[in-house]
């Protein structure tokens, strides 16, 4: 909580990247054959995938539990499901009193927690490298021996409805995301907010938690990720004694979700709220993700963000921020971590005396010239050597290398397909990057959100 | 552990066999306790042209990470230009040199070279990151944005527009609005009442000359701390402090604020918002830094709101009750004064019950201090995760940044574990009662919740 140095306040607030914040895949070209050496990955005989990552600078581990399974996997009806299990699962199993695991842990001179995504549900403990057997231990226990009672599992729904309001409810830019979200997706369950609807949150109980764990919470369903000051060898032998003795769970079935339909209209969402001041405008395109992209469009579709929204220096905030002054900020993102599908993502939020219409047109315009010209070689090299950059700065966390392997292995992807991320973007053409603007950037298949002030009233405008 | 235990058994479980053997695991730590100096020697440089900085040579990965700092920060704004400091950290890499904004902004993208500043109450920060074979062009680019900061006026315009709507977001964000108001009751009419982000009428007014007349005040070999971690070794980073800050002036002006004292509770002020939800936040005044007693109080904050799941607050607010997603408290020591801190965030329906609740746990702590299990708990926590926070680059140079802008010494790091051992019960029990003063808290809310009154502080 301590607030004395923090990155550059105004900036994260207004989402302005001075670099690109958002990008997926680290490992340094120069690098990779060393890098190819130290990461090594095996499979335990019950279906469990490990991925150990050494790095011995400091005597810490990150030990992470990775299940395949999230939001994107929750009955209809039971949105938040996924995102509760995970609140639950530091209850009590047959051998921790409740709270225990946590406590344990901190006694133990680590730290732990969870996150839910849309594809996968990850728990993590980080402690210094002769505790790692310990955490194993019981990071094993709760995969199949989870033990709730009501009374625990009701103050932890209270728990998430209040994270709800504070993340959703209380915060009017959250509530037009989870609106446009809603919007985008026709069929598939993304359309679902993580934390889920309030009001199917208020339906959640202890028996709707457990049979949602028994059927996704098994080792065949599941990546262990150790990044650290340990060998592949000790994580191999801790992994076979404590998750090795874990049946598989035989009635897994392959993830498959509701298939989205071609996208033929434009949508358009407006939120007003008497909190809201500048108007913002936001646009989110359907694309693929790295999984499902057709070779190399992955990797074109991260560079096109780059060059049209990452940083000062980018199409949207040279033409509409610096020149035409149109603009206070404007930006673009790619995620492309998804299972089913990905998005390109535009913001801006229009100078004093201009408005959204003439924002969005001037967005359009950058857009269209994209599209119909492509972008420099000047701008594809930068770009290129940027992404590429930030995979040498990746490898400076043993904690941010965990976490982009259990993305990816959740969400589709090889261990090859992260190692070789920079070779995929160094082959990236200018006419692919052109193409994949031409094919994804349809206003057909977006959803454009503005969040505005209350509408006048007659009354207020006399 | 056993204790714990113990508590648990009082409620609805026991221990068990797995138990045993965390207490094994334990009773270890407890003989093996490492500290994280054993991967962290720093060495002390002091360049040619008299600049000093602390060093930890790592050449595993091939990248430098550089934390600087300038004493002296945004509660030195003058009154009428709120933000100056904040708009100097935007605009320091906004052009420098022969190179204009975009083309400064493009040098350092080209080279992938992280550089941000940003302007604290009490300092003026700079992070920096480059590549190793990037090395001597990115720190040409610092040298620049430090020594020759140009302040065209499109890009001190762009940034003013961008601060002053990052501040009127604020204003309708409750957790800022709920913090800033606390501090303005706290500190009344000192500089640490005001915003350090900034006014959007004292962001108006600052003019390039401002900023100018800033750089001059803040930039200068004494006042400047700096941290340095990874791929390069002395004799090539003392050459690169001269190039890049050796022709800064030997000092500038001194300008210490004032001591501040700190309003006494009670105090209740409600800020009306139309949210679901109320943001409390509540304290005191706390302890300085310097303090003989702030490693102990640190020690006694972290039972009762300190991060993770297990402190006194989590458990009583979130896990019995399910009030809040987030309940916490922590020591905030500025240069001039020292404050305890915590927050929380409950329907408004029940936003009366946390803060009565908030107010027991501080109570029962003040009155009985925490437990022999529960010191024991956090001693063991406090040391074994110090190594935590030295296991990237950044981090380390984070860490040894503070430990100089503190004054704890540079053989801190090899200390500190000691300190936190030497904790004794009777030290957290006397802190407690020193420290916590549950009868004089400033609350302030921002929402519409149910059961708090309105309470003016007493002149």
């Amino acid at each position: 909580m301590s607030k004395s140095v923090s990155e550059t306040w105004w900036r994260a607030l207004l989402g302005i990247a001075a670099m690109a914040l958002v990008v997926s895949f680290p490992f340094a070209r120069a690098d990779a054959a060393k890098l190819g050496e130290n990461v090594s990955t095996f499979k335990l005989d019950n279906g469990m995938e490990v991925v150990v990552i050494p790095d011995l600078r400091a005597p810490v581990v990150t030990h992470m539990v990775w299940y395949r399974v999230g939001a994107g996997d929750e009955p209809a009806g039971q949105s938040g499901i996924a995102h509760f299990l995970e609140h639950l699962m530091f209850k009590g199993t047959d051998k921790l009193a409740p709270g225990e695991f946590s406590k344990t842990v901190a006694r133990n001179g680590g730290q732990d927690n969870a996150f839910t995504s849309q594809d996968y549900t990850g728990y993590y403990q980080r402690v210094a490298s002769d505790r790692l057997a310990l955490v194993m231990d019981m990071e094993a226990n709760r995969m199949t021996k989870l033990v709730l009672s009501e009374e625990e599992v009701l103050p932890e729904r209270d728990v998430v409805l209040e994270e709800r309001r504070s993340r959703v409810d209380n915060d009017p830019s959250s509530r037009l995301s989870e609106q446009m979200n809603a919007v985008m997706y026709l069929s598939h369950p993304y359309a679902n907010p993580v934390i889920g609807w309030h009001h199917e949150i208020e339906a959640l109980n202890r028996d709707t938690a457990i049979s949602f764990y028994k059927q996704y919470y098994a080792p065949n369903n599941a990546i262990l990720v150790v990044a650290g000051d340990v060998s592949a060898a000790r994580v191999r032998e801790l992994a076979e004694k404590y998750y090795g003795p874990i049946p598989a769970q035989p009635g897994l079935k392959p993830r498959s979700r509701a298939h989205e339909p071609p996208h033929q209209a434009a949508r358009r969402v407006i939120l007003r709220d008497a909190r809201v001041d500048t108007p913002r405008f936001r646009r989110m395109y359907l694309t693929p993700s790295f999984r499902t992209a057709e070779k190399g469009e992955g990797a074109a579709l991260e560079l096109l963000a780059q060059i049209l929204g990452g940083g000062t220096t980018s199409r949207l905030y040279n033409k509409l921020v610096v020149e035409q002054k149109v603009a206070i900020l404007a930006g673009a993102w790619y995620s492309g971590d998804f299972l089913d599908s990905g998005s390109i993502g535009l913001y801006g939020s229009p100078a004093p005396g201009n408005d959204e219409i003439a924002l969005e047109g001037a967005i359009d315009a950058v857009l269209d010239d994209i599209i119909e010209n492509g972008v420099t070689d000047e701008e594809l090299a930068d770009a290129k050597s940027l992404l590429i950059a930030d995979t040498i700065y990746a490898v400076d966390s043993q904690t941010r290398l965990a976490r982009i392997f259990g993305v990816a292995l959740t969400s589709g992807q090889s261990v090859e397909d992260v190692q070789q991320w920079p070779e995929r973007i160094e082959r990236v053409t200018l006419e692919q990057v052109r193409a994949v603007a031409g094919k994804y950037l349809r206003i057909e298949a977006s959803v454009t959100g503005l969040l505005l002030p209350p509408e006048k009233t007659a009354e207020a405008d006399q | 552990m056993m204790a714990i235990a113990g508590v648990r058994a009082t409620s609805k479980s026991q221990g068990t066999i797995m138990m045993t053997r965390y207490l094994t695991a334990f009773t270890l730590l407890m003989l093996a306790a490492f500290s994280p100096a054993a991967a962290v020697e720093i060495q002390e440089i002091t360049s040619s042209k008299g600049v000093k900085a602390w060093l930890v040579e790592d050449h595993t990965v091939p990248l430098v990470a550089v934390r600087f700092a300038f004493r002296g920060g945004a509660a030195l704004d003058p009154a009428d230009r709120e933000g100056l400091a904040t708009i100097l950290s935007g605009t320091l890499d906004e052009g420098a040199g022969g190179l204009d904004s975009q083309e400064f902004q493009r040098a350092l993208k080209k080279d992938a070279v992280r550089l941000s500043f940003d302007a604290g109450r009490d300092n003026f920060y700079g992070r920096f990151q480059t590549l190793t074979k990037n090395r001597d062009s990115a720190f040409e680019l610092l040298r620049l944005a430090v020594n020759e900061p140009r302040f065209d006026d499109e890009p001190v315009e762009r940034i003013k527009a961008q601060i002053t709507e990052a501040l009127k977001r604020q204003e309708n964000d409750p957790e800022t609005v709920a913090i800033r108001t606390w501090m303005r009751i706290a500190f009344k009419n000192h500089p640490y009442s005001r915003n350090t982000d900034g006014s959007v009428d004292g962001v108006g007014a600052v003019t390039p000359d401002d900023l100018r007349g800033l750089t001059q005040a803040l930039f200068s070999k004494r006042n400047l701390v700096i941290a340095v971690v990874g791929d390069i070794d002395a004799a090539t980073l003392s050459g690169l402090l001269d190039t890049t800050f050796g022709d800064l002036p030997e000092k500038s002006a001194d300008n210490p604020l004032p001591e501040a004292a700190v309003t006494s509770g009670p105090v209740r002020t409600i800020v009306d918002m139309d949210i679901p939800q109320s943001v409390i936040q509540f304290g005191h005044v706390g302890i300085m830094r310097k303090d003989p007693d702030f490693i102990p109080a640190y020690v006694m904050n972290h039972v009762l709101g300190g991060s993770g799941l297990t402190s006194r607050l989590m458990e009583e607010v979130r896990e019995k009750r399910g009030l809040s997603y987030s309940v916490y408290s922590y020591l905030s020591p500025f240069e001039q004064a020292g404050l305890f801190l915590g927050g929380a965030a409950t329907q408004n329906d029940r936003a009366g019950e946390a803060l009565e609740i908030i107010e027991r746990e501080l109570k029962r702590m003040a009155d009985d201090g925490p437990t022999p299990d529960e010191l024991d708990a956090t001693k063991t926590y406090l040391t074994g995760s110090y190594a935590l926070r030295f296991d990237t680059s950044t981090k380390i140079a984070g860490q040894i940044l503070g430990i100089q802008l503190e004054s704890l010494g540079i053989d801190y790091i090899d200390r500190r574990n000691s300190l936190i051992e030497a904790v004794t019960q009777e030290d957290v029990k006397r802190v407690a009662q020193r420290l916590l003063l549950p009868g004089s808290l400033i609350v302030t809310v921002v929402g519409q919740p149910k059961g708090i009154e309105p309470l003016e502080p007493t002149q």
